[in-house]
């Protein structure tokens, strides 16, 4: 079986809780072999992300150069067709960073490429096996990827729950790499991030958020949240669609393209469930979902499922909480 | 001055003189003319560059609206105190064309009497004339102090349209007061000038304002008399040139192209014309540029329009999009139009055109605000036309690609599947094919085997939409009862089309008009139905040569006077029922009495009117494409018009269309008043309250029935 | 700047129920309407405003058959200079880098600045534009959100990355980029415009063409394969309330209450 890499996202020393879902991934592709931890970056971010994996990678490539501080994945795949020997397979996040790196990686490699992938259902002779999800997760498929050149793979981030028991054991053999890399130069630079906008509220500090989907159905309709928020003495998140017909500002969007929140309870309110949404939702916290669609995906992720009409339940959840209070009060 | 007429027969000489002023009147006179002329030939030349529109057809009929509605003014008192103001200074002028027209010439030939105007006539006139004259006045008068002080609100100029135009007002209103003045001096001087010198006096009118004027110059001296004779024709003659010379410079050009406009006004209510005049559909495709996108667009009859406005404010007054904040007025698309002609082709300098108007004096909100409601129409005194204008700004917003993204994709829907939902063509009839309606009404879909006498209609909305099936369901329950042997289209039929037309797709809406006529016509129908007044307003005036199609509210009030409908009294005592008019319905095709002579037959139903109904009726917010257009608004028409069926003492709203149904329902919700308004359908209501004798079930059999149709009616109705 | 944008032509995810169809090895097809993929759309209206603003053309190319032309005319209809088919037996079954192998053969013929594609479809892998951007050896970036043209050799972009932020970035030209959605508001398009360019000719280019050799694209050259549609069988998922609005509303409450909230 070709030897299996994941390439590890961090930041400010932190790594990404995709690192150790990677690590899961990559045990259901081969249970046999352990994983090869790669990270770049430079400094002591670099340093303290590698300590961070403890043993889910019993061996961590660590590639320091200055011009990879900020990860720029022009500069990254340059790097990575230094150290990584052919015909092997690289797991990468389907976020952000792995749609701008795999597929030309795989190219690079002269590797398969399949991304975003849900489940792995094994190996069989030299193809990889397994299932994506199409027109929106509406259906699902299963797809044979062929290996023998190696493959890069990207995982969709929450797709796989993160092994048990990692910490505790001996931290995995960092090796250095970075002498094999030399100058890296690239067609684009990375110039700045703009940070968006805080807004008035900050969702990602609040324990307790009452989040809209388009079940909201019109602006005037975002008012019932509002209220409820007050009442429960929390505060209101949404998904992508209520940011794009303008009915709350981006700062309060959960999901890949907004804010990660990680709350103890998440109240889903006409949410259908798009994965895109759950991706920003981290920590497992406790999920209430309310929606009048019973088949609406969202059921299969939460913990409490109510089938009724959000613009009803909604105001009387208000008027009891109220009522809770005012007695609490006396 | 018919007193000098009388005078000159008794005595050839005239107490006061004119003649010393002959050649000074001369060129006055000449220059005014000149002057005039050369204006209004300046103000005709956009006309001549802008598009053809036929308006020569049927002659007597368009003459009786000139009757109507110029002559007798028949819009007017639809404002009380300014339509009759307008009434009075109207038939004054009217009266006083004549001697206006002989006092002009009098400067010239002193002994000047208008032919068939001397002997009985003329006296009779004189006195019509000085009573018009002090009528006139009075009106101006009360019509300047009400300018000044007490500012209606429909005159008010929002800042963003520019300067007050009270100024103008009152000017206008100062130049006519002088006029009658003048006049009257003139008179009066001449009269008083007679009783010093014995002669026979002509008689004026008492308490008419020469007769007051002739009163105050008794005791002056001749000479006094004499140049105030001269000098109040100086001033009239000069005011009067003045005055028409002013005509064509702003919004008093209406006083002399309002016969022209309301000659001109367009006949067909709820028609749109077509993208040109003279190019039938299968020339459209070499048409360059579909509506209108610079001003040069426009026909001349729509400039005219904007030439005509008398800046009344009553159309903007009675707008639901102005009403409720949104950037549309119509006032101000007239005015700003008017302003731009003014400017592009001024009196003095050099044309220019080709600026394009979206982006320079409209803005892309502002036209794509209007729900066609036609309000403004029903409103202006001086029949200048909306709708037809905002369609054809929308048709040159859709050619160039400015759609707004909200409705980029319902029309996208609507051009591969049919319908602005995107939902499957195949499940158009399921809202009819549930089991247990099946049932109790069986509803047959028309094809090669199955036909019928009359078609029903649906229409997207009724036919897809959760709760609007249930419009659908009773309708057809309806037709069942009444035994009309009816058929659906089913998976054939498109949508209708009428809100793709009136927001500029004009070619998408020949596409489904197309497909829908062919399934129409194989279908082999004789009669349309449908409860849909959009889909109604569509198939009777969008589509052409098919055959006749009814509303349901006018089968029902046939079918109640027949007495073939015979309905159970209400149950529930204490509801109170308004009917809100659809617009569709209503003001575009008056059908404004058959839904009330309906409501009205149930027994116990309490019925109140809502201040503004008939004509008169608020726009719940508009249906069709126009659900999914996000405005800028500051509140909802619909919630306005439930806050109206509240104040009119109403718990129950009746509708008989399902867009203002969506409407009315959310805005329910919206205005907090849920559990203390309804509304209900026409046809929901007549299904519930029709006597349904069933002899030969018992009451567990019936009540069975009973449960599975509201089962069937709640199961598809959404939370 | 002369700018193409690689097409796909896509079942419309909004205006079609996928279903799987009876026999279960795919989404039942019969009935789909299809239309442009929306990243692509997208990117076709970004490339039009580019070209109005510094001048230049748009050329509109598909991989695909006859029935995908009528996505390249809606897109000329909607300003787009050039619309082309790429075109050919042995190009069916390819999987993704086939696609990238075939566009790429394309890009070299012409002189091309800036290639756009959509970052991803509805049945796709966001996957075709880093590869075709690997393979010209074209600096490449992904999710693009603004595009700012510097000078005749450079760009000015910016990406969407996590919390809504944007990284900017600069960028060489000749470059590939996928465009993210609501990058901007794409003009509309109806069956007037589309009417209008009925007439204009679209060359189709096959394997001959572009110098492609069948052993590189096509079912055989492809590395991924799908093997069949599948709906998944619904696992546990939530606990759903049965009971009436108000016993639902007070369990959420003590729910609320034991999580801290109701504070």
């Amino acid at each position: 079986m070709a030897r299996i890499f994941a390439y590890i996202v961090h930041k400010n020393g932190v790594v990404d809780d995709s690192a150790f879902e990677l690590a899961a991934a990559a045990r259901k592709i081969d249970p046999a072999a352990a994983p090869t931890a790669i990270l770049t970056g430079s400094g002591a971010d670099l340093d303290a992300a590698c300590a961070a994996l403890g043993a889910s990678y019993p061996e961590i490539w660590k590639i320091a150069n200055d011009a990879l501080a900020y990860p720029n994945a022009e500069l990254v795949r340059k790097a990575l067709l230094k150290v990584l020997p052919s015909d092997s397979i690289v797991l990468v996040a389907h976020d952000h960073f792995g749609i701008d790196l795999a597929p030309g990686l795989s190219i690079q490699l002269n590797a398969a490429f399949v991304s975003d992938v849900v489940d792995i259902s094994g190996v069989e002779a030299a193809d990889l096996k397994v299932v994506r999800q199409e027109f929106g997760g509406q259906v699902s498929t299963q797809v044979r990827c062929n290996v023998a050149t190696g493959a890069v793979v990207t995982i969709r981030p929450g797709a796989f729950k993160a092994l048990e028991g990692a910490a505790g054991l001996v931290a995995g053999n960092v090796i250095e790499k970075s002498s094999e890399v030399g100058t890296l130069t690239a067609g684009r630079r990375y110039l700045e991030t703009v940070v968006a906008d805080a807004g008035d509220v900050d969702i990602t500090k609040h324990n307790v958020l009452v989040s809209i989907g388009r079940g909201i159905q019109e602006k005037d309709n975002v008012a019932i949240a509002l209220e409820l928020a007050e009442a429960l003495g929390a505060a209101v998140s949404c998904s992508r669609p209520v940011v794009d017909a303008k009915w709350l500002d981006k700062s309060r969007q959960v999901g890949s393209s907004g804010k990660t929140v990680k709350p103890k309870l998440y109240l889903a309110c006409g949410i259908s469930g798009a994965f895109q949404h759950l991706a920003g939702i981290k920590g497992s916290p406790f999920l209430i979902a309310i929606n009048k669609n019973p088949k609406a995906p969202i059921f299969q992720v939460a913990d409490i499922g109510i089938v009724d009409d959000i613009l009803e339940f909604l105001p009387e959840l208000t008027n009891k909480a109220r009522e809770l209070r005012s007695v609490a009060a006396k | 001055m018919a007193g000098i007429l009388a005078t000159a027969q008794v005595t050839s000489s005239l107490a006061l003189s004119l003649a010393s002023g002959r050649s000074l009147f001369l060129i006055i006179d000449l220059l005014g003319i000149a002057c005039f002329s050369y204006l209004v030939a300046k103000r005709l030349l956009p006309l001549l560059r802008g598009q053809r529109d036929f308006r020569l057809d049927r002659p007597w009929l368009r003459l009786g609206k000139v009757l109507k509605f110029w002559l007798v003014q028949w819009k007017q008192p639809r404002y009380f105190v300014a339509g009759i103001l307008h009434i009075f200074l109207f038939a004054g002028f009217l009266v006083l064309l004549i001697h206006s027209f002989s006092l002009v010439i009098v400067g010239i030939s002193e002994h000047f009497v208008m032919p068939g105007f001397s002997g009985r006539v003329g006296d009779v006139y004189d006195v019509l004339k000085d009573y018009a004259a002090t009528l006139v006045f009075f009106s101006v008068a009360i019509a300047a102090v009400r300018r000044a002080f007490f500012k209606p609100a429909r005159y008010a100029v929002p800042a963003k349209y520019g300067k007050d135009h009270t100024t103008e007002a009152v000017f206008i209103l100062g130049l006519i007061a002088t006029l009658m003045i003048a006049d009257g001096f003139f008179d009066a001087s001449h009269a008083a000038a007679q009783l010093q010198l014995g002669q026979a006096v002509q008689w004026l009118p008492v308490l008419s304002l020469p007769w007051m004027l002739k009163s105050a110059l008794l005791s002056a001296p001749l000479a006094t008399l004499q140049t105030i004779h001269f000098g109040a024709y100086v001033v009239h003659d000069l005011t009067f040139f003045v005055f028409l010379c002013f005509l064509p410079m702003g919004k008093h050009f209406h006083v002399i192209t309002s016969f022209f406009n309301v000659y001109f006004a367009k006949l067909d209510r709820g028609t749109l014309k077509p993208v040109r005049w003279g190019v039938t559909d299968d020339h459209l495709d070499q048409v360059k540029s579909f509506g209108v996108k610079t001003f040069e667009d426009f026909t001349w009859k729509h400039m005219l329009d904007f030439y005509t406005c008398a800046d009344c404010g009553r159309c903007s007054d009675n707008c639901p999009a102005n009403a409720v904040g949104r950037p549309l007025s119509p006032r101000f698309l007239t005015i700003k139009a008017r302003d731009y002609a003014f400017q592009h082709y001024p009196v003095l300098g050099h044309e220019s055109n080709g600026t394009p108007l979206i982006g320079s004096i409209y803005s892309e909100d502002e036209i794509w605000s209007c729900t066609t409601c036609g309000a403004c129409e029903a409103e202006c005194p001086l029949l200048i036309e909306y709708i037809d204008k905002v369609v054809d700004l929308r048709r040159g917003m859709v050619d160039d690609g400015n759609v707004p993204q909200s409705l980029q994709k319902p029309l996208k829907a609507l051009e591969s599947r049919g319908n602005p939902y995107g939902k499957m063509e195949k499940k158009k009839a399921d809202w009819a094919n549930a089991k247990e309606f099946q049932q109790i009404c069986p509803v047959k879909t028309l094809d090669a085997k199955n036909g019928a006498d009359t078609l029903y209609f649906v229409d997207s909305i009724t036919a897809y939409d959760d709760r609007m099936q249930s419009i659908g369901r009773a309708t057809a329950k309806i037709l069942n009862h009444v035994g009309e042997n009816f058929g659906i289209l089913g998976a054939s039929e498109r949508d209708s089309g009428h809100e793709v037309r009136r927001f500029g797709e004009e070619t998408l809406f020949m596409a489904l008009r197309d497909h829908n006529v062919e399934a129409i016509r194989a279908s082999g129908i004789r009669r349309i139905v449908t409860a849909d007044p959009h889909a109604y307003n569509a198939l009777k005036h969008d589509y052409k040569n098919l055959p006749p199609v009814e509303h349901i509210s006018q089968v029902i009030a046939r079918e109640v006077k027949t007495g073939k409908i015979k309905f159970d009294p209400i149950a529930n005592e204490n509801s109170v029922y308004t009917y809100h008019d659809p617009c569709y319905l209503g003001r575009h095709n008056q059908i404004y009495d058959d839904p009330r002579d309906v409501l009205d037959a149930i027994p116990g139903l309490k019925r109140v009117e809502m201040t503004r109904s008939r004509d008169r009726s608020f726009c719940c917010g508009g249906g069709g494409l126009m659900l999914f257009y996000e405005p800028k608004e500051d509140q909802r028409m619909g919630v306005k018009r439930v806050q109206m069926a509240a104040e009119a003492g109403a718990n129950v709203m009746v509708t008989a269309c399902p867009f203002c149904m969506v409407n009315i329902e959310d805005a329910i919700k919206v205005a907090g008043l849920e559990g203390k308004m309804t509304a209900i359908d026409l046809a929901e209501l007549v299904d519930q309250q029709i006597a349904r004798p069933s002899p030969d079930l018992n009451k567990e059999q019936a009540d069975e029935i009973k449960d599975c149709v509201a089962t069937s009616e709640s199961a598809s109705r959404p939370e | 700047m002369e700018i193409l944008v690689c097409v796909r032509r896509v079942p419309d995810t909004s205006e079609n129920e996928i279903e799987l169809n009876r026999a279960g090895n795919d989404i039942e097809r019969d009935e789909l309407v299809y239309s442009i993929n929306e990243a692509d759309n997208y990117a076709v209206e970004e490339a039009l405003q580019i070209a109005a603003r510094v001048g230049g053309t748009v050329t509109v190319a598909t991989v695909g058959s006859e029935d995908d032309e009528e996505v390249l005319r809606r897109e000329m209809a909607m300003g787009a200079n050039r619309g082309v088919l790429i075109s050919d037996d042995a190009f069916s079954g390819s999987d993704g880098r086939g696609i990238a192998t075939i566009l790429k053969a394309f890009v070299e013929q012409g002189h091309y600045d800036l290639v756009l594609t959509g970052v991803q479809a509805e049945d796709g892998g966001a996957q075709v534009g880093g590869m075709l951007a690997a393979l010209l050896d074209y600096p490449f970036a992904s999710l693009v959100t603004s595009i700012e043209p510097l000078d005749a050799k450079k760009l000015k972009i910016g990406r969407e990355i996590a919390g809504g932020n944007k990284e900017m970035n600069e960028i060489d030209l000749p470059c590939v980029l996928s465009i993210q959605t609501g990058i901007n508001e794409p003009r509309y398009v109806g069956m007037r415009g589309i009417r209008q360019v009925a007439g204009v000719p679209i060359p189709t280019f096959g394997a001959k063409d572009l110098g492609i050799g069948a052993c590189a694209v096509g079912e055989a050259a492809a590395k991924v394969r799908r093997v069949d549609y599948f709906v998944p069988a619904l696992g546990k998922g939530a606990e759903i309330l049965r009971g009436t609005r108000e016993e639902n509303v007070d369990k959420v409450l003590e729910l609320v209450a034991a999580k801290g909230g109701l504070k």
